[in-house]
């Protein structure tokens, strides 16, 4: 049967990104009590996945990396319709950058066996670097295509997608296994819903550490990531008020002339 | 050892109602306010996200998830409209009496359709002549061969205009103690939805009345046993009736303290926002108190309900306390938002008409007392 991997991962609900903060001294983010939810996009990854299935029949695992805590994102991606989770938790997961992540990750799908195509999310709403996806292809040897917004057409073993570049889009053909990664245009996720949180109940989570997943301490986790952020600097993004004065009229041409020079309209 | 958690898992419905309320009913709020009318289109929104299908067994076609998970739900949705909150309420409340009274039979040929929401439930107990006393009503049913002919009106019935399965509470033509419940149709000969009200608030819940006429009701729409009837429709209200205006008062006391820190938040006076204010915050704190303490009543008696305990005073303490909780929630929510609690464009203008509407449904704030005090007397 045709498998489909999708990687998950659960980040501090950005609706409460008020409350998170970074620790000045290890550059790290301070959840302060911020619950973890299903990244955003990682909905759109899994809803390609699932609308795969709906056509043509396929199984689906989820493999997220984090705390025990993102069990419960996991749960959902089940209930929401894919079949099996995986979730690779360790304390020596701790701490990974980009690079250690997607190593891990990519120790973890080859663990799940056999695949035809992964998918992700373009960026993850907390690190945002893009580069777990592409990561993940280079460590598996395999294709990838990131920022994809509509799969054109699923041929056998090449598969067409359309990709976004900033001033266009790309038509790429490419051959699978592959790793793709998605952007909000390429689907509506579905919601959760009752019986599909029911039938979860009966769907397994299988959890992996480093032991069973045979890796080293040196390769995961802190230990294993060789970028460092040294520094990190907040932007202040200020409003400024302006009072137009004038007849109606005057202050509809003003406003239309000042959102102009600001590159608006 | 007591757990006031939820498990893991209802955690995931609340998250599947709170996207189902902010999705699917928060777009239809403005209509339902302006028109006062039902929209069809939420209440198909509701069957599609399994809404109907919550209490009703698996063998018949529902989820079997009880009656905790039915008050999340009811508390999700009413955080953003009561008035849907309380139309759900009540098709649990019309589907309660064939769960727990009707034949195989009969749980065959409705609960399927319900679960669905092909059909739509209700239940007529309230008449002109009687409210808070059932045994006041003047509809009756006489025996006719094989069938039953009824006679009468009902008033303030919560979905008499879209509902097709109503379990109607009449008495014995011949004999004014023996009451007995029926299940009546849409479609039946003399049997019609007629006057529909014009309501403060809960708008886009339709409530309405319901007559009938010389209506042939047969023998096989009996709910429980002759006579018994108003065991059947008060065994309905005492825990589902009860526990489902909880929920709707739970979301709306919910709903009244998000608003209400929001906008304490963002009120700016005397140079710094309001919240900072002793006062507000003394408001905050009791919309806080009411609000935990009525969903400790709540879950609570929904999970005694859960595991087939009677709960039916339980409910009526919960429900006392977090209806006229809801009502205290809507006035410090508007008193908080000053003039601007006035005007319809902000929230609280619709919350404070709807807490008013939250009272008598499933029995009075007096009648609670009654009860809570024949349960403690007793
Ligand atoms: C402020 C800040 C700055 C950072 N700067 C850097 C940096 O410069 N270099 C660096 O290497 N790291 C950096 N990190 C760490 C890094 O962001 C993450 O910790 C690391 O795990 C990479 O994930 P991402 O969130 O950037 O993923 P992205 O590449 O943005 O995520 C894309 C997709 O990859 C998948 N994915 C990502 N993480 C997981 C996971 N744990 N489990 C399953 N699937 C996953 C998801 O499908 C996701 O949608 C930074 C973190 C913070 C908070
Ligand atoms: C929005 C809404 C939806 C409704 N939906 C339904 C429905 O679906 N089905 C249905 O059958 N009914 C429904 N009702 C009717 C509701 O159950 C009755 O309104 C309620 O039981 C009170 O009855 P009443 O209005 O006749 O008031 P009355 O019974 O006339 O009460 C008048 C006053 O007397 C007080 N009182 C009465 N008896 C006592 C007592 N023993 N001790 C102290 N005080 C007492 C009451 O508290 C009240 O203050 C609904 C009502 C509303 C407002």
């Amino acid at each position: 049967m045709f498998k489909i991997v999708v990687c998950v991962k659960a980040v501090p609900d950005p609706k409460e990104a008020c409350n998170i903060k970074i620790d000045p001294v290890t550059k790290t983010l301070m959840r302060c009590d911020v619950p973890m939810v299903l990244n955003p996009l990682d909905k759109y990854a899994l809803e390609a996945a699932l609308q795969f299935k709906e056509q043509f029949d396929a199984h689906i695992s989820v493999l997220s990396m984090g705390p025990p805590e993102a069990g419960n994102i996991v749960k959902e991606c089940l209930a929401l319709g894919a079949d099996q989770g995986f979730l690779l938790s360790d304390r020596a997961f701790a701490g990974a950058d980009a690079f250690a992540t997607a190593y891990t990750l990519a120790k973890g799908i080859e663990k799940i066996g056999p695949f035809d195509v992964v998918f992700c999310g373009m960026a993850s709403s907390d690190g945002s670097t893009e580069w777990v996806g592409p990561e993940i292809a280079t460590f598996l040897k395999i294709p990838v295509v990131t920022r994809i917004t509509e799969i054109v057409e699923y041929n056998g073993q090449w598969w067409t997608v359309k990709a976004e570049l900033e001033n266009g889009y790309r038509l790429v053909r490419v051959q699978i296994p592959a790793v793709f990664t998605v952007t909000r245009a390429l689907n509506t996720p579905r919601r959760l819903s009752f019986s599909g949180i029911i039938k979860a109940r009966k769907k397994e989570i299988t959890q992996w550490g480093i032991q069973q997943l045979g890796v080293s301490e040196a390769s995961v986790g802190l230990k294993g990531s060789p970028s460092i952020v040294s520094t990190i600097a907040t932007m202040d993004s200020r409003r400024k008020v302006e009072i137009l004065e004038g007849k109606r009229e005057e202050k509809a041409e003003q406003l239309v002339q000042r959102l102009a020079n600001a590159g608006v309209l | 050892m007591i757990d006031f958690t939820l498990t893991e898992e209802q955690e995931m419905f609340r998250k599947a109602a709170q996207e189902f309320a902010e999705t699917q009913v928060a777009p239809k709020v403005p209509e339902m306010e302006e028109t006062g009318k039902v929209s069809l289109e939420l209440v198909k929104a509701m069957a599609e996200a399994e809404m109907m299908a919550l209490t009703i067994p698996e063998e018949y076609g529902g989820l079997g998830l009880g009656y905790t998970a039915r008050l999340i739900a009811l508390e999700e949705i009413s955080k953003v409209s009561v008035a849907a909150g309380m139309m759900l309420q009540v098709f649990a409340l019309g589907i309660e009496p064939i769960l727990k009274y009707g034949t195989d039979a009969q749980k065959k040929k409705f609960l399927p359709g319900l679960a669905t929401g092909e059909r739509l439930a209700s239940t007529a107990v309230t008449e002109a002549t009687g409210g808070s006393d059932p045994t006041g009503i003047r509809s009756t049913y006489k025996k006719d061969g094989e069938d039953y002919i009824l006679n009468g009106r009902k008033c303030f019935i919560t979905n008499a205009h879209i509902a097709d399965t109503i379990t109607v509470l009449a008495k014995d033509d011949e004999n004014p103690k023996a009451f007995s419940t029926f299940i009546m149709e849409k479609g039946m000969d003399g049997f019609k939805a007629t006057h529909e009200e014009n309501k403060v608030g809960m708008r886009g819940c339709n409530t309405g009345e319901l007559a009938y006429e010389n209506c042939r009701v047969p023998k096989e729409n009996l709910v429980g046993v002759e006579g018994k009837g108003l065991g059947v429709a008060l065994a309905a209200i005492g825990d589902v009736g009860r526990g489902g205006m909880v929920g709707c008062a739970l979301g709306l006391q919910a709903a009244c303290l998000d608003v209400s820190v929001k906008f304490a938040n963002e009120r700016i006076l005397y140079g710094k926002p309001i919240s900072r204010l002793q006062t507000i915050q003394n408001k905050l704190a009791d919309m806080k108190i009411d609000l935990e303490a009525g969903r400790l009543l709540g879950y609570r008696a929904a999970s005694m309900q859960d595991k087939g305990e009677r709960s039916s005073n339980e409910f009526a303490v919960a429900k006392y306390f977090s209806t006229e909780a809801a009502q205290r929630a809507a006035k410090m929510a508007s008193d908080i938002h000053g003039g601007y609690g006035c005007m319809e464009e902000y929230a609280v203008s619709r919350y404070m008409r709807d807490s008013f509407v939250l009272g008598p449904s499933a029995g009075t704030s007096d009648i609670m007392k009654v009860i809570i005090a024949r349960w403690t007397l007793s």
